[in-house]
This record gives C-alpha cells, structure tokens and sequence, in this order.
C-alpha cells in the first residue's frame, strides 16, 4: 500500500491518532519483550504485535464515556481506550499504584475512568458482559457504544452464541470485535472453525457481518466506524471480524512449532505499523521527523511507566482480604 | 396493633420486586418467561411486568450465560438487575459468569466496579422432577469468595432478604425453594412496605437449652417439628435459622452451642461438602473442648435426586433424621 493514495482515508489528525495508538502498543510491547527477555521483569505474558491497527482502528471513533470488554491479550486494548500508562504498567508488575492495586493483573485490567470496564481471562465470556453495557446505555437513553474484543478460539464457545444472539434481539449498542489472528493458541482456525470467514457467523443471528483486512488501519477504521455509528444511532449490533496475525505465538516462551515458519515471516514482513508509517510519509501525510518525534515522546512516556512501576511497591499484605465483599470483613475470619 | 398480613413465599417475594422497583429505576428484571401473560413459570413475577412495562421486566431468550453476563455489565454501569434462573440446577451452565466474574470482578478490579445484582433462583426436591431440576446448589456460590448467598425460610424473610439483596453491593444469589412459593404450610405474617432483613443475623426460632439445630430454607421446618417431638421426651432444642449464608452469623451459633453444648446441622443439599460440613467444622474448630458430642449432620444423601416418589422422600433429609441425630449428640 506504500505509495497508494487513499481516497477512503480519514482525516490527516485521525490518521495521526490512528499511528499514535498503534506506536504506543507497538512500543510498550517491544519493551515487555525486552525486558522480559533480559529477566527484569517476570509475568504471563500474551503480546498483541501485529494486531495493533484493530484497537487503532476503533479507539479513534470511541469517546471516553464508551465501554470496552476484551481479553488477557489485551494491551493494545488497554491502550486504544486511553488506560494510563504509568497505571497499567504497574497492574502488570503487581505493583499497589497499578489500575487495580496489583489484585488483578493483566488478565483483567480495569480502568472504568477510561471506559475500560471488564478484562477477562475466560475465552469469550467478555460477549455476555458486554450486553449488559450495551442495556444499561440503552436503558439510560444514551448513546454510549459498547465495543467487546475476542479472539478467532472465542467464536467457537457457547458464550458467544448466546451472547451475539441477545444482542440482535434486544438490538444492543455493542460492536463485537472478533480479532482473527488465525490460532487459538496452538490450533489454527482451519482445525476449530467450520466456516471460513467468522463473519458469516453474524447471519445466523440476524445482525450484520463484516470481514475486513485487520492489518489494513484504513479500511478496519472505516468498518469500526461504520459499526459504531449505526450501535450509536440505536441501529444495533455488528459482528465485525478483523483478519490479523499473532506475530509471537501465544504467549511470550511459546516455541511456535504449530506456526509455518514462512507463514510468521511473511506476516512480519508485512508488518502493518511498519507499513502504515511509510505510506503517511510516503503521501505526505506526516513527515519522517514528525512520527520520529512522536515515537520519542512515546518512548520517554513508556520509559516513565516503566519507572513509576518498578519503584512502585508491592500490595499490602492486608490487601488480600480487602474488595471481597464492600461490606463484610475477610480479614481472620473464615466467612 | 395492626392486622397481621398472611401472604404465601411467593407473594412475598413478588413484593420485594415490586417495592424495590418503585423505589429506584435502576432495578429491573430480567430472565426466561417472567413477564405477562404468564407471569413466570411459577408466577413469581405475576403483574409486574404490566405495572413496569417491558423494558424493566425483561424475557430473555433460553441463554442463561447471556442472561447473567447481562446482569453483571448492567450492574458494573449502575443498575441493579435481578436475574432469574428458573431452576437452581441451570445455574451449571452459567456458572462461569457467576464464579469467574459476578464473584471476582470487584477483588480483580481492586474495588474500582461492583455487581450489584441478584440471581433469583428456585430449588428443591419433593415434586417429582427428578434429578436436574430438584437440587440446592448454594455450595456453589459459598465456594466463590465474592458472592453473598441467602435462603429464606419464611415468607418475611423472604421479602425482606431479597429488598436488602437487591439494594446491596455485592452479587447475591438468592434461594427460593419451589415447595414453599404457593404451599399455606409456609404462610405468615409479613411487614407492610420497605421492611429489610439484615444479612448475617441468624434468627432463633425456638429457645432451648439441651441441644441447637442449625438450619435454613425449608428444613427450618423439620426442626421445629424435631423439636417439638424431642420435647415430648424431655429433650429441649434450640433451633437457629441462618437466614443467610454468606455472610452467616458465626456469633449466635457459637453463642448458642456454647450453652447447649450440642449441635446438629440440618439442610436438604447433598450432605458431603454441603454448607453444614462448615459449619460443623467451624465448631469443632471453636468449641471443641466445651462439646458433649460430636457435631451431627443431617443433609441429602450423596446421590442425584432421584424421582420415584419413595426415594426421592428418602434422599431428602426428615424429620425423623433430625430426632435421630439429636438422639446420638446424647448417646
Ligand atoms: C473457557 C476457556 N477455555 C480455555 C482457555 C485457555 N485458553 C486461553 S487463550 C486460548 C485460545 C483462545 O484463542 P482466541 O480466542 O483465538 O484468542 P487469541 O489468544 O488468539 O487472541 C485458550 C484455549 C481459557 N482461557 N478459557
Ligand atoms: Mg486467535
């Protein structure tokens, strides 16, 4: 796509934010990596590179009051709804300053302040949840737009039945973002999923079904957008899928023997942030000094983060007993 | 001194609904066929969605993970739904939504979002429905920190429980035994208006000196007809209904066995790792050397429930187990 203009592109600023968002995940996981690598820090860890234009691509059209649900690979989520940085990276440290005071981690980051409401760990029970954003909007007479995150794996769990099916029928405000990266952890989708393209999925309820080019920031901007107008205007529910690759495996370790090695090169050759940083500057829409600048004002943000996380302390021990109940007392007692 | 008003458990626990609907439009319902015509398949919910509309008394398709991770979205945004499954035994088949999220998400999240919602479920054997519709599960919802869990015994407590479930924080579920919605053996006096029951505060249902019967839900019953019987052979046995079960009332049981020295737990879930195991543990643990005997457990046997109308009188515990029981604290 390198030097084709975009008749379909957005805005030169949303262009901008698009990449602002995309840098932020790109950067903040190279350095999970590293310093996971180097043995600095230890952690499970699912890296989203190569999914970075999906959150990008809806994170641009939500506002701050807008709900979203996702998943234990949810870092680029977290960062797409504006979770802070200095807070998430100290959630994922377990550090007390962290979004949830350490108690949750990064499987299940919570920052309502940014929207970000649920982070879940079970394949596909984020759908249901999701919902009951989507009713509460509803119910309130707002247009607050629900946006879920899952995986290819996800689409093939009772939840997600159930809860695509709730949705169409209640006409929910909720976007269901299915990012295919192919694999759910070692299985890929041609061994777990009877369809080719989980979007056809939507028919089956009643609601719309859109397969886009994930790894394409313009046209999956130009389908999120879409998607969320019509939940936002009251139009309902969207099932749209989002063709991308996990460039790591599933979880940081993973030795990948289940992925053909020309298969992952190819994908990181055509890496999507890479991709999109040469076409802004290749059609004029940034210059090369510009995006170097941003990326630098990243890279002192993450630096920052990375800082307040590791000086950061750990949870009082007394915090094992606390947020159980808002009421009743865990502490030495056996209730 | 006003008139007593009797109402049957199910009218009672109808007018929980009604009351906490009128007082705040952030509750509503929601679950399979609870809205008019029919009212609920045990007419629980009879009338209200005529008086709420639909919106807030809501059918939902046969889904019940979509009904609570519903639940649990709108109560994270500052609603408080009450949800309905039918029958205690489907909760099986959403059991992820409540361990794995209504239960965890205010620890996971460090206290930043609540559930503030109610799972409204029926339970019970005793009417023929064999073994996927007859169980009481609440072991469930005990072994998930994070749930508070009340089963009422009378139609007061019933109404009463379920207003202070409805407007409290935490995810309650709520246990309703079928036998006891429309059956006049469980009428009784029930307050006008916004009357809450506190969680955590058993009730002593009958004072005694010689024995205590720990019970809940529907066995509350047997006991007092134990205690009766016992009393006739000059045994006298005080009868304390938890009421609610997390939180439980920790401090009145011990009150009570302390002075009586003896207990027996009584409750119609499956006896083996049924809630009466902790509480026998528990006062074992606090009251060992004060013990006359060993704590007694009278609960459903360990099998399914099965439907002949023989064995299933024969899985669930009876009165004649009780006064067995209390007969070998004495042995
Ligand atoms: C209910 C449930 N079953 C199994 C797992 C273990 N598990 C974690 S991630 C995963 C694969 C999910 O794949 P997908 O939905 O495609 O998401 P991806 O990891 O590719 O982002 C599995 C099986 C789980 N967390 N939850
Ligand atoms: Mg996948």
């Amino acid at each position: 796509m390198a030097d084709v203009q975009r008749p379909d592109a957005p805005d030169r600023d949303t262009l901008l934010r698009m990449f602002e968002i995309q840098s932020r995940i790109k950067l903040c996981d190279e350095r999970f990596r590293m310093m996971l690598m180097s043995g600095q820090i230890q952690l499970i860890y699912y890296s989203p590179r190569g999914q970075e234009c999906i959150s990008a691509g809806w994170g641009v059209h939500l506002r701050p009051d807008d709900y979203v649900v996702t998943i234990y690979r949810g870092l680029h989520d977290h960062l797409a709804k504006g979770v802070p940085l200095r807070e998430l990276w100290a959630e994922f440290l377990g550090r007390a300053t962290g979004t949830c005071k350490g108690k949750g981690g990064p499987m299940h980051i919570t920052h309502p302040a940014s929207g970000l409401m649920v982070t879940t760990g079970i394949v596909g029970a984020g759908i249901p949840i999701a919902n009951g954003f989507g009713l509460a909007a509803q119910l309130n007479g707002t247009d607050q737009v629900t946006v879920v995150n899952f995986g290819d794996g996800a689409s093939n769990i009772g939840a997600f039945h159930e809860g695509m099916n709730l949705a169409a029928v209640w006409k929910l405000p909720v976007v269901f973002v299915c990012q295919n990266n192919l694999y759910g952890e070692h299985t890929p989708m041609s061994m777990s999923t009877g369809v080719d393209y989980i979007s056809e999925r939507a028919a089956a309820y009643g609601m719309p079904g859109v397969t886009v080019d994930g790894n394409d920031p313009i046209a999956t901007w130009k389908v999120m957008g879409e998607a969320i107008a019509r939940a936002r205007a009251g139009g309902g529910p969207t099932l749209v899928e989002a063709r991308t690759y996990r460039f790591f495996g599933h979880l940081m370790g993973d030795a990948m023997e289940y992925m053909p090695k020309e298969e992952r090169k190819a994908a990181m050759a055509a890496d999507p942030v890479v991709r999109y940083r040469v076409w802004l500057v290749d059609n004029g829409h940034a210059s090369e000094a510009q995006l170097a600048e941003m990326e630098e004002q990243l890279t002192a943000a993450i630096d920052d983060a990375v800082e307040f996380a590791l000086n950061s302390p750990q949870p009082e021990l007394s915090e094992l007993y606390t947020d159980v109940f808002g009421d009743v007392a865990m502490e030495g007692t056996t209730r | 001194m006003s008139e007593p008003r009797i109402m049957l458990t199910a009218m009672a626990i109808n007018e929980a609904m009604d009351i906490a609907m009128g007082l705040d439009d952030k509750v509503f319902l929601l679950g399979e066929d609870i809205a008019e015509p029919s009212g609920g398949v045990y007419k629980v919910t009879n009338g209200l969605s005529t008086k709420y509309g639909a919106q807030r008394v809501r059918k939902t398709p046969i889904s019940e993970q979509a009904i609570i991770g519903a639940a649990i979205g709108a109560a994270i945004a500052g609603f408080r739904p009450v949800a309905e499954i039918m029958i205690m035994d489907f909760l099986a088949v959403c059991l992820d939504q409540v361990t794995n999220h209504a239960a965890k998400i205010r620890y996971m999240s460090g206290g930043q979002t609540t559930v503030p919602m109610v799972i409204r479920t029926s339970a019970g054997a005793g009417r023929g429905f064999g073994a996927q519709h007859s169980e009481l599960l609440e072991a469930f919802a005990i072994h998930s920190p994070g749930m508070k869990v009340a089963v009422p015994s009378t139609p007061a407590d019933a109404k009463g429980l379920l207003l202070t479930a409805i407007f409290d924080d935490d995810p309650v579920l709520f246990v309703e035994q079928m036998m006891m919605y429309w059956d006049k053996t469980y009428a009784g006096d029930v307050p006008e208006g916004d009357v809450r029951v506190p969680f955590g505060k058993a009730a002593i249902r009958r004072e005694g000196a010689d024995v205590t019967l720990i019970s809940y839900g529907r066995q509350m019953y047997d006991c007092l007809a134990a205690a009766e019987l016992l009393a006739v052979d000059g045994v006298s046995c005080e009868v304390i209904d938890l009421r609610t079960l997390v939180p439980w009332d920790e401090q009145a049981v011990m009150a009570s066995v302390a002075g009586t020295s003896r207990a027996v737990v009584v409750h119609e879930a499956v006896t083996r790792c049924g809630f009466g195991a902790e509480l026998s543990s528990r006062i074992h643990e606090e009251l060992f050397g004060q013990l006359s005997a060993a704590v007694q457990r009278v609960g459903g046997a360990n099998t399914p429930v099965p439907y002949a109308s023989n064995l299933e009188a024969a899985f669930v515990p009876q009165v004649a187990d009780i006064v067995a029981a209390v007969k070998r604290t004495n042995s």
